[in-house]
């Protein structure tokens, strides 16, 4: 195993864990200050693929579609917010859950009926084609790296945005007492859809840019909601650190595992034996991480006060 | 005894769902025989899910998971029973078997412990830490069985031939509806047993009021994982069940639309209430067939007449027919 491979594995890791870092944000930006558990985060991840995927292939620009997954989830976000989940908010999570488990089947089959079974293709622009070259050897795709690079933007700007803006401090105010600052006389109903239609777009955004590396279907963003909450699971909910952090370990633990568990095993078993059952334990492997971070946080690594 | 509301139309969800079945033969359409029985099964894995999530107020979003294993165990007996050839576990070997009622207790069991090692990590947290948890783990058990190729993998597992029963030909559509409905029957009298029993009382004070339970002296969690695993044991069962009426089983058995559909049939029918998943399991595979041969698109309709219940209808249609729950 030569170093390259292992750097390109790390890389892989990182980029996963960045995507993941983008749905996590809104998921539980959405819970700390809203109190609502979104299970139709992973269609506004959809919607973001699907709009940047068609507006690419009518305009033959990515960047044009890159864009329009952003106004598009956002959009859709904020229609969402205002249409159903604002009356969720006073209610129980077992609401919040179903409403929202119907939210998915009316996108993903909305989404079906508009634009059929067939799934769509994007094609990396040509300004990130191509690869460059790692120490020791190997070589990485550049639109991987630029992923990352837009993850730690994201990440650097929802800090900014939270700890600098007047909308971020209003956001926090909403976080800790939401009665008090509907009193101070700032409109809660419209800084609700502000934060959901932000969560919404960070969602499109991960979607049209992983919509360039796989294919663009409907369904596509189930998976990855599910490793979204595992990721604000270990990292609290509520916290934008914790998703950070939550996330790149999830997507460490989760490449890394695929990569190296096969390999380890086939030090004393069969190879082709040892393949198959590194590869169902290590598709394991993140829930193992999970339990084990709640056996000892219960409400994961940076739990917020609440 | 005087029969209140509810009994009645307990009583009646009941014969309702036995008449299914008999008027289906006599109009010669044995198509809905098979439809009862799916009714009976998908309400009886409710039962389970609605002793922790309607009592014990544990939301599972991964009731798949025990649903899943229950028909696993099915296929995987089923499967080296028709080969041949043991189970090999290392240590020790175990043959297949095609006997329903060994079949169904290797089912209840090994979901039972499923539910206690997830249940057990679960039961820690609470609120939607809980349902996401449990949703994870549930899709845990959705990779392993996708990437595990002794079992079909995510093809699946057939099961050439149903399972038996003794004295009884199950392949008869009727017969296999009876013994699913007598297992449905079971369950709801052992629900509404814990129900009113010590244990029950218990168990709803805890989602109640759980400081009160504590202070006289109750722990809490004890209770609810025992719930919980009692909760999984009944859904596993409903699984093999499950297994054994399509003869297959596959990954998507476990998969969280599956634990999505099991919450759907408990807030449809009415949270907590006796025959809640009864009448939900009646209304959702009804809605599916008759929206289901007018269009493809059935779920986008499903889905809105899901949003429409959630945010206007509450209580359920067994609320709804006999009334708001009394307690007391």
């Amino acid at each position: 195993m030569s170093i390259a491979l292992l750097l390109e594995q790390i890389l892989n890791g990182l980029q996963l864990g960045v995507m993941l870092f983008l749905m996590a944000a809104g998921l539980t930006l959405i819970f700390g200050v809203m109190g609502l558990i979104n299970l139709a985060h992973g269609s506004l991840y959809m919607v973001g693929a699907f709009a940047c995927a068609t507006v690419a292939a009518w305009t033959g620009s990515f960047w044009l579609g890159l864009v329009a997954s952003l106004v598009a989830a956002a959009a859709a976000g904020a229609i969402v917010e205002m249409t159903v989940i604002r009356r969720l908010y006073d209610r129980d999570h077992l609401d919040q859950v179903l409403a929202t488990f119907a939210l998915i089947l009316i996108f993903s089959e909305g989404t079906r009926w508009v634009f059929g079974s067939l799934p769509l293709y994007l094609n990396i622009p040509d300004l990130l084609r191509g690869t460059i070259p790692l120490p020791g050897g190997g070589r990485y795709q550049i639109y991987r790296i630029a992923i990352i690079a837009v993850g730690v933007a994201v990440a650097v700007g929802l800090w900014l945005l939270i700890a600098r803006t007047r909308l971020g401090m209003r956001i926090r105010a909403g976080e800790s007492d939401r009665e008090m600052i509907a009193a101070l006389g700032i409109d809660i109903r419209t800084l609700y859809t502000v934060v959901f239609a932000i969560g919404a777009a960070l969602a499109g955004l991960a979607g049209a840019m992983v919509g360039a590396l796989q294919s663009v279907q409907v369904g596509m963003g189930e998976p990855v909601l599910i490793l979204a909450f595992v990721v604000i699971v270990i990292g609290g909910i509520g916290s934008i650190k914790g998703a950070l952090v939550g996330a790149v370990l999830v997507g460490l633990i989760d490449t890394m595992g695929r990569f190296l568990l096969p390999r380890a095993f086939s030090v004393f078993m069969d190879p082709s034996e040892a393949s198959l059952i590194g590869s169902a334990i290590a598709s394991m492997l993140i829930y193992m991480f999970m339990a084990l971070v709640l056996a000892f946080r219960p409400r994961g690594l940076f739990a917020t006060a609440k | 005894m005087t029969m209140n509301r509810e009994t009645i139309v307990n009583i009646s969800l009941a014969l309702l769902l036995l008449a299914i079945p008999l008027i289906a033969l006599q109009l010669n359409s044995p198509f809905y025989v098979t439809l009862a029985t799916r009714m009976a099964i998908l309400a009886l894995a409710a039962v389970g899910l609605n002793l922790a999530l309607g009592l014990g107020g544990m939301v599972s979003f991964g009731h798949a998971a025990y649903f899943g294993v229950g028909g696993y165990v099915a296929g995987i007996l089923a499967h080296h029973a028709f080969s041949g050839l043991p189970l090999d576990f290392g240590l020790f070997q175990v043959p297949g078997t095609n006997m329903m009622p060994i079949i169904w207790v290797v089912a209840i069991l090994v979901s039972g412990l499923l539910a206690l090692f997830i249940g057990a990590i679960s039961i820690r947290t609470s609120g939607v830490y809980f349902i996401m948890i449990t949703l994870a783990f549930a899709q845990m058990t959705y990779y392993f069985a996708n990437s595990w190729p002794a079992y079909g993998g995510e093809d699946g597992l057939s099961i050439f031939v149903r399972n038996q029963f003794p004295g009884v030909n199950t392949l008869r559509p009727l017969t296999y509806f009876f013994i699913c409905y007598a297992i449905l029957l079971a369950a709801l009298v052992l629900f509404a047993a814990i129900r009113d029993s010590r244990f029950g009382a218990a168990l709803q004070a805890a989602r109640q009021n759980e400081v009160r339970v504590a202070t006289v002296g109750i722990n809490a969690n004890r209770i609810r994982l025992a719930a919980f695993v009692i909760s999984g044991m009944i859904t596993g069962l409903a699984g093999a069940l499950y297994a054994d009426l399509n003869r297959f089983v596959s990954p998507s058995m476990l998969s969280w639309h599956m634990s999505g559909e099991f919450i759907v049939l408990i807030i449809l029918g009415g949270v907590a209430r006796l025959y809640g998943p009864v009448a939900g399991a009646m209304l959702f595979v009804m809605f599916e067939f008759l929206l289901g041969g007018m269009t493809d698109r059935w779920q986008f309709f499903l889905g809105l007449v899901l949003l429409g219940v959630v945010l206007l209808a509450r209580g359920g249609l067994v609320g709804w027919l006999a009334g708001r729950a009394r307690h007391g």
